[in-house]
């Protein structure tokens, strides 16, 4: 690996304590250079815990579009004593070590620091602003607004909880609700009355929540109750490493909930596309009566972009709404019966258990989850980066892209990236075209048993050759994962 | 105004002689009054049910149903209310249902006061199941789970949503079709948490109805509701003895929709 990656990218870091304003800091230096024309990309690591511990962002920022922060410090903001020692083997050769600075000295240092590196131009404020700086849940939360969601649920559960906070500041009087209930049971059985009425209803949880609805979920799929559901992976199993990130729960989604029914699962990599995915979901869940499930994780979900919002807002807001809805009956219709129910029923949703009826309603379930397959030729269900011509190419879902991404910027070969964005129903024509006559298929995935690549294998009977995993709750760093894949290509 | 038909094309599959019917005829004629003399309106009406024998309810009203999970039909009532006040939100559940599968929700529907109406088939017994012990069975029932007797004592329902902030709290019997009628109307009338015991035997798992019968009586009407020590004391009432029926408690309170509407 050259230490020297790119010139043009710097690294900040600022540790502390967890209260000792961290977040603050990164938030206000993200800010400072967003304003001044940079793009940014903003990662955060903390403990479970309130008070003490020690917190982490680290922040990289480029004149050109950055993927994901870097390891290497070119600036180490010490909030305590005890960080400089932390990060001491973090530091680039002569990188600035700042300690017991305010946060305006801390500005100041910072735009002193780009005056050395030649990006005076960008310190004097004549370059325009690329964007806002969000993150994934934000973004998801925003797409939701704009698909006009009436009602959120939602119980607190890290990493989703910012989803939470975020809409329930933006409730009005007569328009967005936000309840949160007493569990995740109770939040997506509510949600499940209220989408009964008509509604356009989102419940949002971590995985660890998810396994608690995974009877309702089932009851969704049963009773073709549109419903979108926020789910965010975080290391497991069990409480695992609460506020740490994962991509293990790819299969828990894909096969949720008891019995078989159609459901689609959408995988964002990226705030922009949490955003597309938000309107997407709420979008598909009411054209198919089905179930939507948007797969997020820690990393996409808490860390933050430079992201153009009010650009991709103005081209959104053709889309969407309303005519689907039309022959869909909500109760309150005069001369109308609406009858949903969890058992087998027939079209009147009276409960059925004759085999043939059960095949009928099986069937007629079904029928729709082959217009959902069709579906996916009308929609971006894998998105191609990089070479298309190259022999060779890296394959991954979620928020894996950003450090691949920022990864390919630094390897020695050109190569293909396909990114997949649609986990269920799983495009496997689009994909087996992509890898038709590849050497290598390098799969890059957050989890312990490579479960992106057995699901390739069991959709497409293709076997990917190489698999880079990562399972130690942190996301990957693109320099390290560079090395990985040239060794690879080698 | 068209004939209310209120039954379905569904073939009723109760055991024969099951209290439940007596319910269903006795919700049936509460509706028709109701929507007769103009104080509800079908299409309004929306029943929900949760999973055991009262929940094959469901699909004897011609009405609209939303046909919940065990245990959970009562924050899907909460979801629906809140999405349009202006439906009637009932639900029909079982001790089975409510007071072992999803008591959370019946606990926190009352603490919210959330504007819904649950009617509580009371057999004291999982009867769809083939006769085990609940919640509301007494110690020493012996059923296939607990052939040497069950070891717990029983819940009070009244007493713990009394406790639990609910604003109606009524007890009938569903032998009784005319009083249960009465409170169902009356349940139904109420803004704010209604809860009404219908005390039903299971004439197959663990039929009560002998030892019911010279227990019950109704409450005089003149007695206060508004009076929460009183209520607390009538509901803990040995039952050994004598069984009130009627309305313990009713008041009112600001409900869980109005202040969802009141604030941002």
């Amino acid at each position: 690996m050259s230490e020297n990656l790119n010139n043009e990218i710097f690294t900040i870091g600022i540790g502390g304590a967890a209260g000792e304003g961290v977040k603050y800091v990164g938030n206000n230096i993200g800010l400072l250079l967003r304003d001044l024309g940079f793009q940014i990309y903003l990662s955060l690591d903390y403990p479970s815990l309130i008070r003490g511990g020690h917190n982490f962002v680290r922040l990289s920022a480029s004149v050109d579009k950055i993927w994901n922060d870097h390891a290497k410090l070119d600036i180490l903001i010490c909030l305590n004593e005890k960080t400089a020692e932390i990060h001491k083997s973090e530091l680039k050769e002569g990188a600035w070590v700042l300690e017991g600075l305010n946060n305006e000295e801390i500005l100041g240092k910072v735009r002193e620091f780009l005056s050395t590196k030649g990006l005076a131009d960008f310190a004097s404020g004549s370059v325009a602003p690329k964007g806002e700086l969000i993150d994934g849940n934000t973004a998801f939360a925003k797409g939701l607004q704009m698909a006009g969601l009436d009602f959120y649920f939602a119980y607190p559960m890290t990493p989703s909880t910012s989803i939470l906070h975020y809409l329930a500041s933006k409730q009005t009087k007569e328009g967005l609700k936000v309840i949160q209930p007493e569990n995740e049971i109770a939040v997506i059985n509510m949600a499940l009355g209220s989408v009964y009425t008509g509604k356009r209803v989102a419940v949002g949880t971590a995985t660890g929540g998810f396994a608690l609805m995974q009877e309702a979920f089932s009851f969704s799929g049963m009773a073709e109750l549109p419903l979108v559901l926020a789910v965010v992976q975080r290391q497991g199993p069990a409480t695992g490493v609460p506020t740490r990130s994962s991509q293990s729960d790819l299969r828990f989604v894909i096969h949720a909930g008891h019995g078989e029914f159609p459901r689609i699962v959408l995988a964002p990599g990226d705030p922009e596309e949490c955003f597309k995915a938000g309107i997407e979901a709420m979008d598909l869940a009411w054209k198919f009566k089905s179930p939507v499930i948007v797969l997020l994780d820690k990393a996409l979900s808490e860390h933050i972009m430079t992201v153009d919002i009010e650009r991709l807002t103005q081209l959104s807001l053709k889309a969407t709404a309303g005519e689907e809805n039309a022959n869909i009956i909500f109760p309150g219709t005069p001369e109308k019966v609406v009858k949903v129910t969890s058992y087998e029923h027939d079209e009147e949703g009276i409960t059925v258990d004759k085999p043939e009826d059960v095949k009928t309603a099986m069937d007629r379930r079904f029928a729709k989850g082959e217009k959902i397959k069709e579906e996916m030729n009308n929609r971006e269900t894998i998105k191609i980066y990089g070479d298309t011509s190259s022999k060779n190419t890296i394959v991954f879902f979620g928020s894996s892209k950003s450090p691949i991404l920022e990864a390919a910027k630094l390897l020695e070969k050109n190569i293909k990236l396909v990114q997949i964005l649609w986990l269920e129903p799983f495009d496997s024509e689009k994909l087996k075209k992509e890898f038709e006559g590849m050497n290598k298929i390098i799969c890059v995935e957050a989890n312990h048993s490579g479960q992106l690549a057995s699901l390739i294998r069991e959709r497409t009977g293709i076997e990917v050759t190489d698999k880079i995993l990562r399972y130690d709750s942190l996301p990957f760093e693109p320099e390290e994962l560079a090395l990985q894949i040239n060794s690879i290509l080698k | 105004m068209a004939e209310l038909n209120l039954s379905t094309k569904a073939k009723i599959t109760w055991c024969p002689g099951c209290p439940n019917s007596q319910i269903l005829v006795a919700f049936r004629k509460a509706v028709t009054e109701m929507v007769e003399n103009g104080s509800l309106k079908i299409e309004n009406l929306v029943a929900f049910a949760g999973i055991g024998c009262h929940g094959k309810i469901s699909d004897y009203i011609n009405v609209n149903t939303f046909t919940s999970l065990h245990g959970r039909l009562i924050p899907a009532m909460t979801g629906s209310k809140c999405a349009n006040p202006n439906l009637n939100v009932i639900g029909f559940s079982g001790d089975g249902d409510s007071l072992d599968e999803g008591i959370e929700h019946l606990i926190h529907a009352a603490k919210r006061n959330s504007d819904i109406t649950l009617f509580m088939h009371d057999n004291r017994v999982f009867a769809l199941t083939t006769g085990q012990f609940d919640a509301l069975s007494p110690k020493g029932f012996k059923g296939k789970s607990s052939p040497f007797g069950s070891i717990e004592e029983p819940l009070n329902p009244l007493l713990l949503l009394l406790s639990a902030g609910a604003t109606f709290i009524a007890r009938t019997y569903a032998g009784d079709i005319a009083g249960t009628k009465k409170i169902m109307q009356a349940a139904m009338n109420h803004k704010g948490f209604a809860f009404v015991d219908i005390i039903q035997p299971c004439i197959t798992f663990f039929d009560t109805r002998d030892y019911f019968k010279d227990k019950i009586y109704w409450m005089d009407e003149g007695l206060p509701k508004n009076d929460l020590k009183f209520s607390i004391e009538k509901v803990s009432e040995n039952q050994n003895e004598k069984v009130p029926l009627g309305i313990f408690y009713q008041v009112e309170r600001s409900t869980f929709e109005e202040e969802l509407y009141k604030s941002r």
